[in-house]
């Protein structure tokens, strides 16, 4: 009687347990493969097909009338800037305050209202937020700004504002909670007051992270269609520079573009939007490591 | 003086948020006054007799976000898991980062690759072969070769909501006890029935809460689903034809609106989506809020 050799195959149920694990292994493998394989086709087929119309003419001209060839799309560059900028103006000041507030100076109650507030602000579509900007400054008249009755890039930017605002306001309290308290606690500590310390110390520890934070927003708000879609969209097609007009934006050129039935302008809306998915994903992108930077030191110093 | 600097600027955010219910309200009135709650079963939009309803776009809305999220919401646990438990550290932030930048990606652009890419795919090869195979269905029944689809819609807004959900997911599975985790390995498990009986149970309602919040982007993505689904009401059967949804008939009658009567309409189709994805979100609040009170409660 010979002795059989033990085997370390798994056999039966252990075998059917090794290729479940194997299989759901594969699938989750399987999944991120896919996440990033869209990604890639979607830039690939931007990039494939919009590089060839992308010249100096492209930056610098105004759109092409129905059938011309040629011709460039500076007045949605210029009034995508202008539409960003004004939102950045609105949506910065409001979210640091906000931010600061909740973090250095509201009781806990009021401070968690805020914070379940803007979540529930970030949660609205963005296509309500057009429609509400609408209702408020497109269909009436607004005093004092020289706007209403009209679309124009004040209204626009104040919608884009509205979607940058919670973004704004919750990275820059993210941020504000990673600064020491025994920064705060020296500063007040050397006799200095409240006010002080939070514009002297807490705020510029934290200027790095809240920098990025609007960044990720700017790059957000770029890519907006549906709030200026009822604010912002009937302009004529050269370049606007006056904000209480309506003017032209990148990614309402290509969602009209989209829809067009003339070739060139399909070739315009692939290149404008190569164009704003770079600049997209590479501010995104810097911000994004940028951030992580910055709270790795401000980690560091706890 | 900076207190109250600073309380002024997040009262302003609460101003915005009552000022967009009221403003929205304030313009859905005539319609609401008009229509009542019969506008919610009525199906008509009929510009030229004012007639006007939205049971379909309600439906649309619903088919389409629940049909993204039955594909996105396994998709994206399995991106969480990997990027989580499976992949390699120095891959993790990486890949993790990649697909948080197909968050990044504007709807818009998203929508004219669904034109011209997404959409000719599904009409000549996905939507065939899944009516060959599963045309007995109702719903894959239909001639499956045209383009502008609410199955083109799906795809595309499962796309739009995966990195959303798998990076929730992720940092919620990255969050469970490594001690548990090792537990259930000691005991012999595999990786698979660890993840199984250990890692998706501990977390299950914070994954519920991140598939709920996928939803709510979903169900409010107005311009890309605009540009691939068709914008067409009655509804059919089949996801093989065209559709439309409450966001996309917004988006898309932008400029179309003639009378005072349809502008308001349209804003009160705004103001039933507002509804919508106000529970739907303050569902997910309320989930989390939950489930971290038990994960703080419990240790």
């Amino acid at each position: 009687m010979s002795a059989q050799p033990i085997s370390l195959k798994a056999t039966g149920r252990a075998r059917r347990r090794l290729l479940v694990n194997k299989l759901a292994e594969g699938t989750s493998v399987l999944a991120a493969v896919a996440a990033i394989a869209v990604l890639a086709l979607v830039v690939w087929s931007v990039g494939s097909r919009g590089i060839g119309a992308i010249n100096l003419g492209f930056f610098t001209k105004n759109p092409p009338l129905f059938g011309e060839s040629g011709g460039g799309i500076a007045p949605a560059i210029v009034g995508t800037l202008l539409l960003v900028a004004i939102a950045t103006v609105f949506a910065l000041p409001t979210g640091v305050l906000t931010a600061l507030y909740v973090s250095e100076f509201s009781s806990r109650r009021f401070a968690q209202q805020i914070r379940l507030w803007l979540d529930v602000l970030n949660g609205f579509p963005s296509i309500v937020i057009g429609v509400f900007v609408y209702a408020l400054c497109v269909k009436v008249k607004v005093p004092v700004l020289g706007i209403g009755r009209h679309q124009s890039a004040i209204a626009g930017g104040f919608a884009l504002a509205v979607i940058m605002l919670p973004l704004v306001a919750r990275s820059t309290m993210e941020v504000l909670a990673l600064v020491p308290n025994h920064l705060r606690e020296a500063s007040l500590a050397l006799g200095v007051s409240k006010w002080q310390t939070v514009l002297r110390v807490v705020l510029p520890t934290s200027m790095g992270g809240i920098l990025t934070g609007t960044t990720l927003a700017v790059a957000r708000a770029a890519g907006e269609t549906a709030p200026i879609l009822f604010t912002c969209s009937i302009a004529a097609q050269v370049v606007v520079w006056n904000p209480t007009h309506s003017m032209l934006s990148m990614p309402l050129l290509i969602f009209e573009y989209s829809e067009s039935a003339d070739p060139t302008q399909h070739q315009q809306a692939w290149a404008t939007a190569f164009l704003l998915i770079l600049f997209v994903l590479v501010t995104s992108l810097t911000a994004r490591l940028l951030l992580e930077r910055s709270r790795r030191k401000l980690g560091l110093q706890r | 003086m900076l207190h109250w600097v600073t309380m002024g600027a997040a009262i302003i955010g609460l101003l915005v948020v009552a000022a967009i219910i009221w403003r929205v309200v304030d313009g859905a009135w005539p319609a609401v006054k008009a229509y009542k709650v019969a506008f919610l079963w009525h199906n008509e939009w009929n510009a030229v007799t004012s007639k006007f309803g939205a049971r379909d776009f309600i439906i649309g809305t619903v088919v389409t976000s629940f049909g993204a999220m039955l594909l996105s919401a396994p998709l994206s646990i399995a991106i969480g898991l990997f990027l989580s438990e499976l992949a390699p550290p120095a891959i993790r932030t990486p890949i993790g980062t990649l697909v948080d930048m197909l968050a990044a990606v504007p709807s818009v652009v998203v929508g004219l690759w669904g034109i011209y890419v997404l959409a000719p795919f599904d009409a000549r090869h996905l939507a065939p072969f899944l009516h060959s195979i599963l045309g007995w269905i109702p719903i894959f029944g239909g001639d499956p070769h045209s383009e502008s689809t609410v199955f083109t819609a799906i795809l595309v807004l499962t796309i739009m909501t995966l990195p959303i959900t798998s990076s929730i997911c992720r940092e919620l599975f990255i969050g469970v006890p490594t001690e548990l985790e090792e537990g259930s390995i000691g005991l012999g498990a595999t990786r698979w029935e660890m993840v199984r009986t250990v890692v998706v149970p501990s977390v299950r309602g914070g994954v519920v809460a991140a598939v709920i919040l996928g939803l709510g982007r979903a169900l409010g993505e107005a311009i890309a689903v605009t540009q691939v689904i068709g914008n067409f009401i009655p509804l059919h059967l089949s996801l093989f034809s065209p559709g439309d949804t409450i966001a996309s008939r917004v988006a898309n009658q932008y400029q179309g609106a003639v009378s005072d009567i349809q502008i308001a309409s349209l804003i009160y189709l705004a103001l039933i989506l507002l509804v919508i994805t106000f529970i739907t979100n303050y569902a997910a609040q309320r989930v989390v809020k939950r489930f971290e009170f038990q994960r703080t409660g419990g240790d």
